[in-house]
Parts: structure tokens; C-alpha cells; sequence
């Protein structure tokens, strides 16, 4: 008997299972799996767009995320040259091969040196574009593969997020039906980060200090496209 | 790790007479108490999200060899592997094989308790391989050659003083001449340090705190992103997990997730939540080429069915600790295995057995808590109680304490002798006290009263003044009808 087998048939014996009951069981757990259905979701989320975006903001600066809303896409770039001058940083970033920002007017800050790929450990500023934001908690949703690479989000001193305002949405429930809307039913990329301000630890003495491991700075770029029309 | 459950006295004991460990252990209520009531009332649906985590880890333990099946099938599917592993011995072999076919030697761990429970860190090291501890708490222990002290805050016993001693006794390439005085400074000492072992490690070793049926992934939840740096970076990814870490869909961690960072730290979220699926695909330019699950049973599955079974809902937030009078007194060591305060009171007899355990679930003042605050619901004391039967039944509590207890059970079986007779204790009692109306030493006691003076009893006994009482209260209660 396999280890497998042996862990399967003891959980089984103490369950008293596995006998003629057992096609209820297997039916319930693939109707749950299926349905995937959403469990009591809170409130707080649940805004119209504007007032959802502001709460986004609201709880990403109470977890130490600096933020900044820029008009349009366009405006990035010198947002992010605004940034490093004020961090005194180089004017130096990494990204990933994300058409998002590829499509970006780098060329308006010459002074600005975007590599693209992955980290290796040598780079002060990466920047990510979040698949989506979360108001409920002021979390950015990250997903791995070329077009934002995972070790972006943890090697750099800084990691510069940009998001954009009709991406932020209530809850991590309605990301989820976006992740199977992308990748398909029970698939995922092999990272999907949910990241929730900068790395800090509370081991010493229980007194909480920003920049453990992961970025000191999360510095997150909303892009307002929503509609005028949007309340 | 050697078990010291069966010296708990003696290791309680040592532990109240520890300046250091006293001075640290303040910062546990000052740490976590507050932030989490504070996180809590910050979310009306909190709750109600606890009942939601009951049902569903309930839900889950009934069905639980379908939704490892079902988690297995995902994980292949997306090209991972899934180890079964009875003993820790299994789990040890299987991790050895896989660090040993990759070469590896400097092998990155991210925060596991369960790597605790099997002693990874020790085996790795007599097969020739580093193990390096990433999360900053485990880190200060490993130099110490220590185990945690809290699952959450694994170096809680400690002050900075002496973190800032060991930095500079291990930290030997650094200045001795540097100034250590603040947290900040060592922490960001950790962080270079570990940068480069991050870089060179060939095998990342994670916990998981879910996995999750319905698409295969592990999930980690952490605060510094050590956890992220050592899956991502190595070659290989070995995630080792319990079954009962298993649930059935994403939208299922949304409702654990809302209720393990509040009970925890208080946080809203933890910084950094990770789903981890399979190793990189093609195409990804960073990620582990290899990811491997060993999931380990070492006891759970017997757990199931019995009175200990809703000690599996346990999502290991630590609030019981965070909130234990008896841990706030003595932290966690003196509990001597992996799991201290009431949750390892409960488990730890169940894993190393109560002959050696059952010191711990009669370490408890039954305040209650722990079951108040515990985000699964689960009925602590009632197990610690269910402990206390068992060792009795099996006859493994001191001789004088069953004869105590017998003396006890013959009184109380007798109730009108036993009002007589304490009614007679409290008036002996009374006068010995005389007009101080303490008792400095007390026969058979001697053991309570060497560090403590025992009040004299006020007035007559409980019995009397429950009596005297509710004739009071009705002789009110039938006037103010008329």
C-alpha cells in the first residue's frame, strides 16, 4: 500500500466513509468545486466606482502604500521620473514585456532608463501593472509570466504599481471571476500575488519596521480612465 | 526536537525567573491584544465570517479525502507533484531525495511550523546541506540554535539586546564597532545578509497556510516577503503541508483570509498573500522549474472522528497564545514541543501523546479566552478538559493528586457533609489568619504559599452565601410584585 493510499484509507476509516454513501459525498464535493460560490462577502467594498476608487486609495496609504492619480495613461512616465527625483533615486526602472506598459510615452522623459525582464537583484525601481486593485483592503493583484515578472515585486528596493481606476474593484471574490475569465475554470498562473503595502516585520520586539525582505516602498500609480459619466 | 513537555514545572518555573523572557513577554499584550480587537470592530461581517469559517472547515474535515484527491489532480495537471508522507521520518526521506537529486546545497526555508514538527532543518544539515531560515524571527533562532517561541512571532522571548548580541557574534565579516542599539539597523543588517543566500539557495522549502482544491495552488501569507523570495528564486519549490490546510475554492480563502491577519496581528491583510500553482511555465522568465507538495499526516488523520477533531479547523493564527494568561507568564518554551499555549496544549499531547504531554492542558486557568477569540470557533477548553479525563482514566497524574482528588470525591458526593466540612475549614482557616487575614504557609499547600499569601475566607462559605442570597433576592423579588 502506497503512502497515499494509506493516508486516503485512515481518513476514510475514521470518517466512517467510503461506504454506499459515498456518490452523495463525491456529488457535493464536485458541485462546490464547480459553483465555486462566493461566502458572506462584506460591505465595504461595495461602492460606485469613484467612491470605490477613493476607498482603494484610503486603505492602500493605511497600510504605508504611497500613492499618486495621475488624469490618463499618458502621464505615467513623468510620475514616475517625479518619484525617483524625490526618492533620489537614478532615473533608472525595470519592467516586464506587460503591452500596458510598453504602450506607455516613455520617450517624454529621456532622461529615464527602462530595462525590461526579469530581476536578478540589481535594480532599485521595479514596475508592475496590477491586474487589479482591491478596495476592501488596498490590495494590488500581480500575476506572473513575461509581462510582469514575479521577482519585480520582491528584489527591488522600490516597486512602482501601476493600476488602473476601472480595474479597481470591491472585493478579491470579483477577481477571482476575473483570473477564471483569463486563465479558465480551476487554472492559474503559477503566482498570482496579492500585495497589501510595502515587506515590514514585527520580529524584534514586536515593533513593526518597513523593508524586511520585499520592497521598502510600494508606490502605487492609479490611472483615472473611468467615464465621466461614472458616479 | 526534544520534547521538554514532561519538565513543563520545572520549565515554567525557569521561565518566571528569566528577567530577559519577562521583559520581552510584555510586548505580547502590548503586540497583538488591542490591534486585533481594534481589526475586528473595524469589520462588522466579523462575526459572522467566524460562523462562516466553522461551517467551512467543517464542511471540509467531512470530506477530506475528496478534496486532497481533488487537490492532487490539479497539481499534476499543472506540473507539480504531490508527496505523501505518514511519519515525519516520509517526510524527511522525500524532501532529503529531491534536495539531493537537484545538488542542492544552501536550501532557503520560508516559515514552517510542520518543518519544525519533523526537525527539517537538523536532518538537512547531517546530509551535508545549509538550511537557511528567511522569516526574521526564525532567522534570530537558527543563530541561536533555539525553536520558536510563538508560531506567529517565533522570537518573541527575545529583547533587541539580545538579538543585537547574536548579530554581532555571527556577523563576523561585518564592523564590530557598529552601532546595533536599534531594531531598525538589524533589521536591515537581516536583510543584506539573507539577500545573499536568497541568491545562491538551489531549493526553497514553504509552508502553506491553504491549499486549494479547485485549482491546485498553495497558499502562503506573510508580512516580509522572505516566503516569496525563496520560492521564486531557486530551482526547485517544496511546499510542506498537512491535509486539513486543504479547501475546497479560491472564494473559500477569501473567508479564511478575512479572518486569520485580524486575528493574528490585526491587520487587515497580510502584506503579502501568494497562490502558488505549479512551477513556472513556459515562457515565464523567473519561477521555480520544479514544484513539489509533501503532504504530511504525523497524526491528523486519527484526529478525525474523536473528541479532538475541531482542532484540524486551526488556521494557526496564534490568537489563543496572543490572549493566554499562562502564556503571557511563562511564553512558549516551557511548553517544550512545537506548539505552545492553548492550542498546543491541545495538540501536542495528541502528536508526541498525553504520557509526555499532559502536563500542558492542565497548565490552564480555564479563563476561557482562547475559545472567546479563536477565529474557528474551536472549543479549547473543552479539550483541554477531554485531556484532563484521559489522564486520569490512564492513571498518569501523580499519586497525590488522584488521592486529593479521591478526598475531594468522597466529600462531594456527600453533600451535606461536605457543607459541614467547609464550613468548619472556613472558621479554622479564619481564625489561623487572625487579624492580618492572610495564611503565610499552609500544609500541603507549602509548594502555593512560598511565593504567595492565601486570603482568609470573608464570611461564611460559597455555599451560605449563594444560599443567603437568593433568599435575598426573592424576598425583593416577591415585594416588588405586591
Amino acid at each position: 500500500m502506497t503512502a497515499r493510499d494509506a493516508i486516503l484509507a485512515k481518513i476514510r476509516r475514521s470518517l466512517k466513509v467510503g461506504g454506499a454513501d459515498d456518490g452523495d459525498r463525491r456529488a457535493a464535493v464536485a458541485e462546490r468545486l464547480r459553483v465555486h460560490a462566493p461566502g458572506l462577502v462584506p460591505a465595504r467594498g461595495h461602492l460606485p466606482a469613484r467612491a470605490r476608487v477613493d476607498l482603494f486609495v484610503t486603505m492602500a496609504e493605511a497600510v504605508s502604500s504611497t500613492v499618486t492619480r495621475v488624469a490618463s495613461a499618458d502621464a505615467v512616465p513623468a510620475a514616475i521620473a517625479d518619484y525617483l527625483r524625490s526618492h533620489n533615486l537614478p532615473q533608472a526602472i525595470r519592467r516586464g514585456a506587460d503591452p500596458r506598459l510598453a504602450a506607455l510615452p516613455f520617450a517624454d522623459q529621456p532622461q529615464l532608463t527602462v530595462e525590461v525582464g526579469a530581476s536578478r537583484g540589481g535594480d532599485p525601481v521595479g514596475l508592475s501593472h496590477a491586474l487589479a486593485g482591491v478596495a476592501e483592503s488596498g490590495t494590488v493583484v500581480l500575476t506572473s509570466g513575461a509581462d510582469n515578472p514575479t521577482t519585480l515585486n520582491f528584489l527591488p528596493e522600490h516597486h512602482l504599481v501601476v493600476v488602473r481606476a476601472s480595474e479597481v474593484v470591491a472585493d478579491y471574490e470579483t477577481v477571482w471571476t476575473q483570473v477564471r475569465g483569463t486563465w479558465g475554470e480551476g487554472q492559474m498562473p503559477r503566482n498570482v500575488n496579492l500585495i497589501t503595502g510595502p515587506s515590514r516585520s514585527g520580529d524584534i520586539e514586536q515593533t513593526i519596521l518597513l523593508g524586511a525582505h520585499g520592497p521598502r516602498s510600494l508606490h502605487l500609480i492609479v490611472v483615472d480612465d473611468l467615464e465621466p459619466t461614472d458616479s | 526536537m526534544k520534547i521538554t513537555s514532561p519538565s513543563f514545572s520545572d520549565n515554567a518555573h525557569a521561565a518566571l525567573g528569566d528577567a530577559n523572557l519577562q521583559k520581552a513577554l510584555l510586548n505580547v499584550e502590548k503586540g497583538f491584544i488591542g490591534k486585533r480587537l481594534k481589526a475586528a470592530a473595524a469589520l462588522p461581517e466579523f462575526e459572522a465570517l467566524r460562523d462562516e469559517g466553522r461551517d467551512l472547515k467543517n464542511h471540509v474535515l467531512a470530506h477530506l479525502d475528496l478534496y486532497l484527491e481533488a487537490f492532487e489532480r490539479k497539481v499534476v495537471a499543472s506540473g507539480g507533484q504531490v508527496h505523501w508522507a505518514e511519519t515525519p521520518a516520509d517526510a524527511r526521506a522525500i524532501i532529503a531525495d529531491i534536495c539531493r537529486r537537484l545538488g542542492a546545497k544552501t536550501v532557503t526555508k520560508g516559515k514552517s511550523m510542520i518543518s519544525e514538527e519533523i526537525e527539517l532543518n537538523e536532518h538537512l544539515e547531517a546530509i551535508g546541506m545549509r538550511p537557511v531560515e528567511t522569516d526574521l524571527g526564525e532567522y534570530i533562532i537558527q543563530l541561536r540554535g533555539e525553536h520558536p517561541s510563538h508560531i506567529i512571532a517565533p522570537a518573541v522571548h527575545l529583547t533587541k539586546e539580545q538579538v543585537a548580541a547574536d548579530f554581532r557574534r555571527v556577523h563576523t565579516h561585518l564592523d564590530p564597532a557598529r552601532d546595533l542599539g536599534e531594531a531598525v539597523t538589524m533589521l536591515g543588517e537581516a536583510r543584506t545578509v539573507l539577500r545573499e543566500q536568497f541568491l545562491v539557495a538551489d531549493v526553497g522549502i514553504t509552508g502553506a497556510n491553504f491549499l486549494v482544491a479547485e485549482t491546485g495552488s498553495t497558499v502562503i501569507v506573510t508580512n516580509e516577503g522572505n516566503g516569496d523570495l525563496t520560492q521564486t528564486l531557486p530551482r526547485a519549490h517544496i511546499v510542506l503541508a498537512t491535509p486539513e490546510k486543504v479547501v475546497p475554492t479560491l472564494e473559500d480563502v477569501d473567508t479564511l483570509m478575512r479572518l486569520l491577519a485580524r486575528s493574528a496581528t490585526g491587520q487587515e491583510m497580510s502584506v503579502y498573500t501568494t497562490f502558488s500553482t505549479g512551477p513556472r511555465r513556459t515562457g515565464d522568465p523567473d519561477g521555480p522549474e520544479e514544484f513539489h507538495v509533501v503532504l504530511l499526516d504525523n497524526g491528523r488523520s486519527a484526529m478525525l472522528g474523536t473528541e479532538f477533531e475541531e482542532m484540524l479547523r486551526c488556521i494557526r493564527c496564534g490568537a489563543c497564545i496572543n490572549h493566554c494568561p499562562v502564556y503571557h507568564a511563562i511564553g512558549g518554551h516551557a511548553y517544550g514541543w512545537v506548539y505552545p499555549g492553548p492550542m498546543g496544549s491541545v495538540l501536542t499531547p495528541t502528536l508526541v501523546g498525553v504520557d509526555k504531554a499532559g502536563h500542558l492542558p492542565n497548565a490552564s486557568t480555564f479563563c476561557g479566552r482562547c475559545e472567546a477569540i479563536c477565529p474557528m470557533r474551536i472549543p479549547l477548553p473543552r479539550m483541554m478538559r477531554a485531556w484532563r479525563t484521559r489522564e486520569f482514566d490512564r492513571a498518569l497524574n501523580p499519586a497525590t493528586q488522584r488521592a486529593g482528588l479521591a478526598v475531594w470525591a468522597f466529600f462531594a458526593k456527600r453533600p451535606r457533609l461536605y457543607r459541614w466540612v467547609n464550613r468548619i475549614a472556613a472558621t479554622v482557616l479564619t481564625r489561623f489568619a487572625g487579624k492580618r487575614g492572610r495564611i503565610a504557609r499552609l500544609p500541603l499547600a507549602g509548594g502555593w504559599t512560598s511565593v504567595r499569601d492565601m486570603p482568609a475566607p470573608q464570611g461564611g462559605t460559597f455555599q451560605d452565601q449563594w444560599k443567603a442570597r437568593r433568599r435575598a433576592a426573592a424576598a425583593t423579588d416577591s415585594e416588588t410584585r405586591r
